[in-house]
């Protein structure tokens, strides 16, 4: 990696705190260990669309700052909507010299921001960077046979200019998913929305999306289903819950961050899984059992 | 709510909508590609394509409209649309009108400690930048 | 314009110019003036905060936030006080609190609303990072909030400048109290004093203290050993 700067975010040290410890765990494993910003502040998780509204830009503009200011060229996400952001913040900022010279002078007690810092979610420095090769030659419990959904909601991928991958055909999380010996499963609903801050006044409408994502996956014969976004997770587990009791017995679907299933297929040991995910993890072929 | 009264003044308000979002309305020629791909077109009282004709016909009544907050900035229509026209700009161009007169979309008085312990922070980041000025 | 003497200044109180002396507080150079105050003042010292002042300079374009009592009063000061700060608390009972990561967000939900402009920051006179504080407390840090907020006074001058409606004082003292109650580390020490106390150890010593005369007090005062 470049001089690279982590850049948690809220739910990272909260609600999505597995998340975190199964990222770093595999990050150690891949040699590039992850190293938190200074001082960072919350992105905002939504990008302000109004072209005047640089007040909702600072947010992210300051976190540039802080990574200028530890010497660091670019900023690492985990969460989709962090990435999602901060990216969109940096073009729009530095696209008009005129905007980044007022974000400045209102940021007098800021070093000014020179431009230049660039965004990457960790998927893609696990891509291009570390490369998938490399993350196949440290699985020492290839996940043969499990059935993995790539889950990528939104903001990973749109708007097409700042995405991770081609917003309608895109590949990487399959690619991921194949290096940890998985089987991707795709499905209808991979890129559609789980229905987001919705969450807050409207909670019927957003179970309703995320039970066709869940349902979709689980009709593609998924076992699994992995995300890269906290307030997806936060979503569709909670859908999953009110779905479970209507499904029958056997059927389970495990929903966790993609980290943790790298975490799995590393064998390092990260903390709480959902139970179902356990029972599967149990039923996989330990590195052990492995040598010949 | 709402009052008609405040949104009245903007009679000329395509321009504005055009300003604060950056986009051209004319460019649509009308496909529905963008409610197509929407996914939540469903829950919406005017639809994306039509939101974005209303528009064309500066009509400003089209402010009132409860798409507007429905929409959750998921850019299908964005990535879909074959004229580039980028709707998700054109909604949140129409929340600002409402957010900058103080016309919010979400009471935050109304939920209690319990509700608020069962969201988590980004999603009440994201809904209070969305919904309140 | 200069309007200073060698002894004088001109400072403007809501609008009205007046010739003071140099070299005192705002509040003694207000009170100087003629005013008096009813409200915003308390003790003098820098530690009530309610002597919150608002004032501009001439030739300066910013607004600047201070204490009146801790401030030396200079030429061409536009001046306002603002003595009190419409900002309610949440009321909770701290032993039936769940002191769990979201707690200081359930009780004051628009923390979630801080947009990062450091505004706060800029308006506090005690010179506390208040942004750093808010975002500590978004993210669940409520030891990080307890003890960047330490140092405030509650003069409310963050609150009243901030553009996401914040209470940064009330949501900062929560969090200190709940580290307070629940996180900080028990000293052994204050147990053990405890334990002395209600063994009655001092009894003797405090029965003496009380029957001395002033001048006696006075003298062990003199001659105490200052760690
Ligand atoms: S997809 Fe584009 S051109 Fe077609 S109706 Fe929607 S905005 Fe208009
Ligand atoms: S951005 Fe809004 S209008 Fe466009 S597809 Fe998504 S929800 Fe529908
Ligand atoms: S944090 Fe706010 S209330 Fe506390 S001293 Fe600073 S400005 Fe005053
Ligand atoms: S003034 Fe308010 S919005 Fe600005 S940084 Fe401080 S708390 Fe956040
Ligand atoms: S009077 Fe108490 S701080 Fe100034």
């Amino acid at each position: 990696m470049n001089n690279a700067a982590y850049f948690p975010g809220c739910s990272l040290k909260a609600e999505a705190g597995d998340y975190e410890r199964s990222a770093a765990a595999v990050m150690e494993v891949l040699g590039q260990p992850l190293e938190e910003l200074e001082r960072w502040t919350c992105c905002g998780t939504v990008y302000s669309l109004t072209d005047d509204d640089l007040m909702h830009q600072l947010a992210s503009v300051r976190n540039l700052i802080r990574a200028q200011e530890c010497g660091a060229d670019e900023i690492v996400t985990l969460c989709s909507m962090c990435f999602n952001t901060l990216k969109r913040s940096k073009v729009f900022i530095e696209q008009d010299s005129a905007r980044l010279e007022t974000v400045n002078a209102f940021m007098d007690e800021e070093q000014d921001y020179e431009g230049g810092v660039e965004v990457f979610h960790l998927l893609e420095i696990l891509r291009d960077q570390v490369g998938f090769e490399s993350i196949e030659g440290k699985v020492t419990r290839p996940l043969s046979g499990l059935r993995v959904a790539p889950y990528y909601g939104c903001t990973l991928l749109r708007p097409r200019e700042i995405g991770i991958d081609e917003p309608d055909t895109p590949t990487i999380l399959q690619d991921f998913i194949r290096a940890l010996w998985a089987t991707p499963v795709e499905f209808a609903f991979q890129a559609e929305c789980c229905g987001t801050y919705q969450i807050v006044d409207s909670p019927e409408m957003v179970l309703e999306k995320s039970h066709r994502i869940l349902n979709s996956a689980m009709r593609a014969g998924a076992d699994v289903l992995v995300t890269s976004c906290p307030l997806c997770m936060h979503n569709l587990r909670l859908c999953y819950e009110e779905l479970r009791s209507s499904l029958p017995e056997k059927r389970e679907l495990s929903i966790i961050y993609l980290t943790q299933l790298a975490a799995i297929a590393f064998e390092v040991e990260t903390g709480e899984l959902p139970t179902s995910m356990a029972k599967l993890v149990e039923g996989l072929p330990t590195s052990m059992e492995l040598v010949p | 709510m709402p009052s008609a009264t405040k949104l009245e003044q903007f009679v000329g308000f395509r321009e504005r909508v055009e300003m604060l979002s950056g986009e051209n309305v004319f460019a649509c020629y009308q496909c529905g590609m963008c409610t197509a791909g929407c996914s939540f077109a469903d829950e919406m009282d005017v639809l994306p394509h039509q939101v974005i004709r209303q528009l064309q016909l500066n009509n400003w009544k089209v402010l009132e409209c409860n798409a507007k907050w429905i929409c959750a900035s998921c850019l299908n229509c964005q990535t879909r649309c074959p004229k580039g026209v980028d709707l998700s700009k054109l909604m949140e161009a129409m929340r600002q009108i409402y957010l900058r007169q103080q016309m919010d979309n979400l009471e935050l008085n109304k939920y209690s400690i319990d509700q608020i312990r069962c969201l988590p922070q980004i999603a009440l980041v994201a809904s209070f930048r969305k919904k309140t000025g | 314009m200069n309007t200073s003497s060698e002894n004088t200044i001109r400072i403007y109180v809501m609008g009205s110019a007046y010739e003071v002396p140099r070299g005192l507080t705002i509040m003694s150079a207000m009170e100087h003036a003629g005013w008096r105050f009813t409200r915003g003042a308390g003790c003098r010292s820098g530690f009530c905060g309610a002597c919150s002042t608002v004032y501009r300079q001439e030739g300066d374009y910013r607004l600047r936030f201070v204490l009146a009592c801790q401030t030396e009063a200079e030429d061409g000061m536009y001046l306002v006080q603002l003595p009190f700060t419409p900002a309610p608390r949440v009321s909770y009972t701290l032993a039936e609190l769940n002191p769990d990561e979201n707690v200081l967000l359930q009780h004051y939900p628009e923390i979630a609303r801080c947009v990062s402009c450091n505004t706060c920051t800029k308006a506090c006179p005690q010179d506390i990072e208040v942004m750093d504080y808010i975002q500590a407390a978004l993210r669940g840090d409520i030891a990080q909030t307890a003890s960047l907020s330490f140092d405030c006074i509650q003069c409310g001058l963050c609150s009243m400048r901030c553009p996401a409606d914040i209470k940064h004082y009330h949501m900062a003292q929560m969090a200190r109290r709940i580290y307070g109650r629940y996180m900080s580390p028990v000293t052994a020490h204050l147990e053990e004093r405890i334990a002395e106390i209600e063994k009655g150890v001092y009894e003797e010593e405090v029965e003496a203290l009380v029957k001395m005369t002033r001048s006696e007090l006075e003298e062990i005062y003199a001659a105490r050993v200052v760690e």
